[in-house]
């Protein structure tokens, strides 16, 4: 199975990764006396006159499958790759019902089409929400079995026999009674005419042959080698190159700026000016960026200049009291809360940005009448119509190329980095490929936003009573997908808050919409759950403690309802040896999630030194996630995913001052490095359930888990992200 | 009071005025030229080439363009811009231990600047230390440095400052704690510590000495940072230029002391160090002293340069008892040879600082990042390495911008405290053993 | 006129003195594997090797490597410890969205290169400067003892 050439990533046997040396791209001087490596990867399937998606002379039954005379299997990608792995899942389901020959498969990028490549869930064409193998699970194994249905129509039809006595393999039908045989290429055209079936019987999970087998990924032979070409290495012949400035203070405006000297530096071409950026366009990435550095620049800093965190908070704390919109409730809660013991406690999450490797770039060529982009984005049909919006240009005068993405996590699910490129492109002549420093790109990212949220809980003989969870933050859907924001409810912020594992006999789940001022905020990896999970996980301990009991056997009492979480907390607790003896100022700490149709238990083992530094041991997740569709990619999700989080959890911390960000590169936004790393052992639970999400699902369970394993160390109970290490030294500093 | 009591309560004071005017003599010490001992005479009457004003090479400048080549001699802006503001536009922080103080607005704005000032109330502010209503100055502002500016220079600084667009920003209100808030006692600090006078060459010296003189004392003030101070807080010359700390950095011994001062140096090297702010073997300007680099010294004449060098090596030695007799060689190419020990400090350095400083510290980016040679991580107070590490550095150098990015925000005290301990000791000749409460203590100093 | 041996390959092109090899990597010679990430060497994406030795582009003006070999993620894979990198590196499946993995994938050659058998610290020493926003640490951990084992081909 290859990528198409438009990704430069062949052939291979599906299951060895051998092809290292592939030929290579590269070609030609042009003209201008410089190099150009003029890979141009999506825009070879997406030459006018060569559509993706052209099914002329192929066996096209729906958007996904073209099959041409050679037997070529061209396989259409409705979701996009951003190292999740997403191209071969989606690949292997479709070629397990169609039972497709791997050696002759193509991947392509889809192009924008909300018709033809929406997401299920979304219903617009996003990737996002771990929503793909879930979304387009019966979709693709429908696409599949359709096309093999008519396949082996179309030979039992030539041999005059009953389709039910063929059998198709390996991209060929074969009659069995007779052993004739004949391949896809040469049935696609009688396949061609017949009328697609409407119901198709799909294969047992039993039968399948590929799904479920830790398959080689499809993208990554030519990502060890620097052949992938990611959005920012797009190469259009004669394009300029440009960085940007925009206002550091969110929301204001360019005042003036002095270019004198910027001008005088060799390369600058050209400096857009526009009401709220600044662009230096040059010969290269390096006088762009040195010419932006010579400008002097005066903002208008607009209303927004005096906002700090210490506002942001203040405001959300005070609109956290309020009353909120019911989301979910479960027998009397004030009944409930008026039984027994009370708790009460409050949790915090801060701003992140997601400071993708890849920062933001797009490249855009806009010839007046037409426009063209080559990015890498989460939603290519949202993509081409912002776009058009900011070119002035009907949708169909837009071109885009998708490209393999070099981290999502949920920035590239926004467009303001394409709008920015065609605004700035508009004033310039040829194409530009314009990239934000890394500075520029976590001062203006789309937050992971603010929240905080109130638990108030009741215990009566160690056993929860009442338990009323109210969450205020951001209402991250009412601004992104407006029509799925119904009744005052984020459904995103309640996402793993409102439907409980644990049995609570009263429940209630509320939701404050706060938006704090002047910071756009958006999706982040992990998304509303990441809150939901620290708070509850974190508070679960808590109640534990009070109770008088083993934090794992508090929640196992609790979760008679959720069976398969349940196995999944008694084997992690199980394989993280919980209970065993551990050191002083060590700890073990455990949370589960009932996230995006996948339970997950998380232990977390750590030990905190007297000065608070943490060093992480190791942390064992164990996962029921349904088929697993290519099991080495769960496991790698959820260990990059457990990476993610716990970076967060240590470090992860976007401050306001003065209405701008403070953070500003990974000095003072800081990672996770691999010295750090705990041995991270992933423990996959075999079921035969509907594939769930798994994308988003590693990130969650780090934080309380860790949060939890610091409070069985040291005992501080803490309550906001990111640690505060000075709460938890052994001599508190004063 | 018996009159025999009143008599002994007189002698006594007298005793004490006495002694007070004695001690607080002793306090002053001799001034900041005084080491070279030969025959000072007032300006008018010197008969050598003008040590003031500026280089021969501006003789046709107009009186704007001289008062801008004095005012970067001066070295003005950098104290008077706050990070991220306009510049002369005050409002930079300095961190004393009993509050904030905030340098003004020195542009031309009649309201928050110095658009109003005459030409006497612009002098009696730079060389007296008064302010135009009358008030006194803290001595954050060097005036008793200034004060060996002549008139016509001044004044050409005030030309110059005039020309410049007005801003209209007010500082932040000073925080000082009493009796610190008390300004008219400035006026006694004034009195004994500000000789109040004009520079005046010294007969027995080059011209070439007699013009780098004027440039270090009355203009570069670079004793404000290098001379340690006595107990009044004024300088103490009798140890002229042995080194201090100020304001959470370590300004190391510039005397030509050889083996902890500039002695050893060439003349070459100490050129190149005030020109572009580094020389080979020696480390590289930072904080304050890169700032100076880049606003002051690097924009003055070649010529101006050499007799600042040819001053500063008659200076006399002060050794600095602290520092290593020897620098350290450069550290093993190895991570596993040499310091091994503080496994904090190591996690810190192979994520963050490798990359550009290497292991051996010899840096394989740039010359600039190289740590071998530097008195900074020889320093076993590791002052100037803790800082750089919580504030970073911004460098203008001819080979454009360098800088290392401040790592304060994202690393705790502990952090950076074991990483400062673990630069001086694999890179130094004795590691420094700094706590985390040292790096809040520095961190305060530094806090804009 | 510039002139630079890269991947065994002499190429000429106009740069200014101070400009970093990464833009002229590829910016002007078209070659986009090596990555930019944070542009002030904290992040890792950016390695080549110079004379053998790991060192971040995105500061290394191009007037300090004339004359000197430079290798780039397109070429390590000729040098017989980049091919068993980038053998170990599909082996074990290291890669997820793959922009960190240039930088990764060079660094750990250069490591392997002078350390044939590294212990972890030596890993560590070696590959704490290089990010990973998709976590692949576990991996690039595991996937370096692989290509350590493999007998040299
Ligand atoms: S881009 Fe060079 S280290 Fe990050
Ligand atoms: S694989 Fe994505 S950043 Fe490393």
């Amino acid at each position: 199975m290859k990528l198409a050439d438009n990704m430069l990533v062949a052939a291979s046997p599906a299951n060895k990764p051998s092809g290292l040396s592939r030929r290579s791209l590269l070609a030609g001087a042009f003209a201008g006396g410089f190099m150009f490596a003029f890979q141009l990867p999506v825009r070879a399937a997406n030459e006018p006159t060569q559509p993706p998606d052209t099914t002329e002379g192929k066996f096209a039954p729906n958007a996904f499958i073209r099959i041409d005379t050679t037997g070529k299997t061209t396989l259409v990608m409705p979701q996009v790759e951003m190292g999740q792995g997403i191209y071969t899942a989606i690949a292997m389901i479709l070629a397990e019902e169609l039972d497709a020959d791997y050696a002759q498969i193509t991947l392509e990028h889809a192009p924008p089409s909300d018709k033809l490549y929406g997401n299920p869930i979304f219903i617009i064409q996003a990737t996002g929400g771990s929503t793909s193998v879930r979304a387009f699970w019966k979709p693709l194994r429908n696409a599949g079995a359709t096309a093999r249905a008519m396949l082996v129509q179309a030979a039992a039809e030539q041999w005059q026999v009953e389709p039910a006595s063929c059998t198709a393999s390996n991209g060929q039908v074969m009659h069995t009674a007779s052993g004739r045989k004949l391949s896809y290429g040469e049935l696609c055209d009688a396949a061609g005419k017949l009328t697609p079936p409407k119901e198709v019987a799909l294969k047992d999970p039993k039968d399948f042959s590929v799904i479920g087998k830790p398959l080689k990924r499809f993208d990554t032979p030519d990502k060890v080698n620097g052949k992938t070409i990611y959005g920012i290495d797009a190469m259009v012949p004669g394009m300029a190159f440009a960085t940007l400035a925009q206002c550091p203070v969110f929301g204001g405006k360019l005042a003036k700026v002095d270019d004198r000297a910027a001008k005088k530096i060799p390369g600058v071409r050209q400096i857009v000016v526009l009401d709220d950026l600044v662009a230096v366009v040059g010969d290269h990435m390096w006088a762009a960026k040195s010419g932006l550095e010579a400008l002097d620049i005066t903002w208008d800093e607009g209303p927004n200049a005096k906002i700090s965190s210490k506002d942001i908070w203040a405001h959300l704390r005070t609109a956290s009291e309020t009353d909120g919109v019911i989301a979910k409730s479960v027998g009397d809660i004030a009944k409930g809360l008026a039984t027994g013991e009370r708790i009460d406690a409050s949790y915090e999450m801060p701003f992140l940005a997601h400071a993708t490797m890849e920062p933001l770039n797009c490249t855009v060529h806009f010839k007046g009448d037409s426009c063209e982009v080559w990015t890498g984005t989460q939603i290519m049909s949202r993509v081409q119509s912002e776009a058009a919006k900011a070119a002035g240009l009907p949708i169909d005068k837009v071109t885009v190329n998708q490209h393999m993405i070099g981290g999502g996590f949920g920035r590239r699910l926004e467009p303001d980095m394409v709008v920015a490129a065609v605004r700035i492109a508009k004033q310039v002549n040829g194409p530009v490929k314009v990239v934000w420093t890394r500075e520029e790109d976590i001062q203006h990212d789309i937050y992971r936003p603010v929240y905080r949220d109130n638990i108030s809980a009741t215990l009566s003989n160690g056993k929860v009573v009442g338990f009323k969870y109210k969450i205020a933050g951001s209402a991250v859907i009412a601004r992104w997908l407006p029509p799925a924001f119904q009744k005052g409810i984020d459904i995103d912020a309640i996402d793993s808050a409102a439907d409980q594992p644990y049995d609570f006999p009263h429940f209630q789940c509320e939701y404050v919409r706060v938006e704090p001022p002047a910071v756009p905020t958006g999706f982040w990896r992990g998304v509303g759950p990441n809150n939901n999970v620290f708070a509850i996980e974190s508070f679960m301990d808590e109640l534990a403690r009070k109770a008088g009991k083993d934090p794992v056997v508090f929640r196992r009492e609790l979760l008679g309802k959720a069976p398969r979480m349940l196995a999944a907390l008694n084997l992690a607790a199980e394989k993280a040896n919980w209970g065993q003896p551990l050191p002083a100022r060590v700890g073990r700490g455990v949370s589960i999630q009932p996230t995006f149709d996948t339970s997950i238990a998380t232990v977390v083992e750590a030990e905190v030194d007297s000065q608070g530094e943490i060093r992480l041991r190791q942390v064992n997740v164990a996962v029921d996630t349904g088929i697993a569709v290519n099991p080495d990619t769960i496991v790698a999700q959820i260990e990059g995913g457990i990476v993610f989080g716990l970076t967060a959890a240590l470090y992860g911390d976007i401050t306001i001052e003065k209405g701008r960000v403070q953070q500003s590169n990974f000095h003072d936004y800081r990672m996770l490095r691999i010295d750090q790393m705990p041995k991270i052992n992933v423990h996959l639970i075999k079921s035969g359930e509907a594939p769930g999400g798994i994308g988003e699902c590693g990130v969650i369970g780090g934080p309380p888990a860790l949060r939890n394993a610091i409070y069985a160390a040291t005992g501080v109970a803490l309550r906001r992200m990111p640690i505060d290490r000075d709460a938890i030294a052994e001599r508190k500093k004063s | 009071m018996t009159p025999a009591a009143r008599r002994i309560l007189g002698s006594v004071i007298v005793i004490g005025v006495v002694a007070a005017a004695g001690a607080a003599l002793y306090v002053r010490g001799p001034g900041p030229m005084a080491f070279s001992g030969g025959p000072k005479v007032a300006l008018a009457d010197y008969k050598g080439p003008n040590p003031t004003g500026v280089p021969a090479n501006m003789a046709n400048a107009s009186l704007i363009e001289r008062g801008e080549y004095l005012a970067r001699a001066a070295d003005c802006m950098v104290c008077h811009t706050a990070p991220g503001g306009k510049e002369y536009a005050g409002g930079f922080a300095f961190k004393l231990p009993f509050g904030t103080l905030y340098s003004t607005n020195i542009t031309p704005d009649k309201e928050t600047g110095i658009g109003n000032y005459t030409d006497q109330q612009f002098l009696d502010a730079v060389r007296s230390g008064k302010r135009h209503d009358g008030a006194r100055l803290y001595p954050a502002m060097p005036y008793t440095s200034y004060t060996y500016m002549t008139d016509a220079d001044t004044l050409a600084v005030k030309a110059y400052l005039f020309s410049l667009a007005p801003v209209r920003a007010a500082p932040p209100e000073n925080t000082l704690a009493f009796p610190f808030n008390q300004r008219w006692a400035m006026t006694f600090w004034s009195a004994l510590f500000n000789p109040d006078t004009r520079f005046e060459p010294d007969r027995s010296q080059s011209p070439e000495w007699n013009r780098g003189a004027y440039l270090v004392e009355a203009l570069a003030h670079c004793g404000e940072c290098h001379t340690p101070r006595n107990l009044g807080f004024a300088l103490d010359n009798r140890k002229k230029f042995a080194g201090a700390l100020t304001a959470g950095w370590r300004a190391f011994n510039i005397t030509s002391d050889k083996t902890t001062g500039l002695g050893s140096w060439s003349d070459d090297d100490v050129v190149s160090y005030l020109s572009i702010g580094h020389a080979k073997g020696h480390g590289t300007a930072s904080g304050p002293m890169g700032e100076a680099v880049d606003h002051s010294f690097s924009k003055m004449a070649p010529t101006d340069i050499k007799a600042m060098v040819a001053f500063l090596r008659t200076v006399p030695a002060v050794p600095s008892p602290d520092l290593p007799a020897k620098l350290a060689p450069p550290a093993p190419p190895s991570h596993r040879d040499g310091m091994t020990a503080n496994a904090l400090g190591k996690t810190v350095f192979q994520g963050a600082c490798v990359s550009c400083h290497g292991w051996t510290g010899e840096s394989a980016l740039s010359p600039m990042a190289t740590l071998t040679g530097a008195w900074a991580v020889n320093d076993p107070g590791a002052t100037n390495v803790a800082q750089i590490v919580i504030s970073g550095t911004k460098r203008h150098t001819p080979q454009g911008a360098l800088s290392m990015p401040a790592f304060g925000k994202s690393h705790s005290d502990m952090e950076i405290a074991a990483v400062a301990n673990y630069v001086t000791a694999r890179f130094g000749s004795k590691g420094s053993q700094i706590t985390a409460s040292d790096v809040a203590d520095l961190r305060k100093q530094t806090e804009q | 006129m510039a002139n630079l041996n890269i991947n065994g390959e002499q190429k000429s092109f106009d740069a200014p003195d101070d400009m970093p090899l990464l833009w002229v990597l590829r910016d002007i010679l078209g070659m986009t594997g090596t990555k930019f990430g944070c542009g002030v060497a904290l992040c890792g994406a950016c390695t080549v090797h110079i004379d053998g030795k790991a060192v971040r582009s995105c500061l290394l003006p191009v007037s300090a490597v004339s004359g000197r070999a430079i290798t780039t993620i397109e070429g390590v894979g000729t040098t017989p410890v980049g091919a068993k990198v980038q053998k170990a590196w599909l082996d074990l499946e290291v890669i997820q969205c793959g922009y960190c993995q240039s930088g990764q994938i060079m660094s750990a050659a250069a490591l392997l290169a002078s350390t044939p058998t590294p212990d972890d610290s030596d890993i560590d020493a070696a590959m704490a400067g290089n990010i990973c926003r998709c976590g692949t640490y576990v991996r690039v951990r595991e996937a370096i003892k692989h290509a350590a084992s493999e007998r040299q081909t």
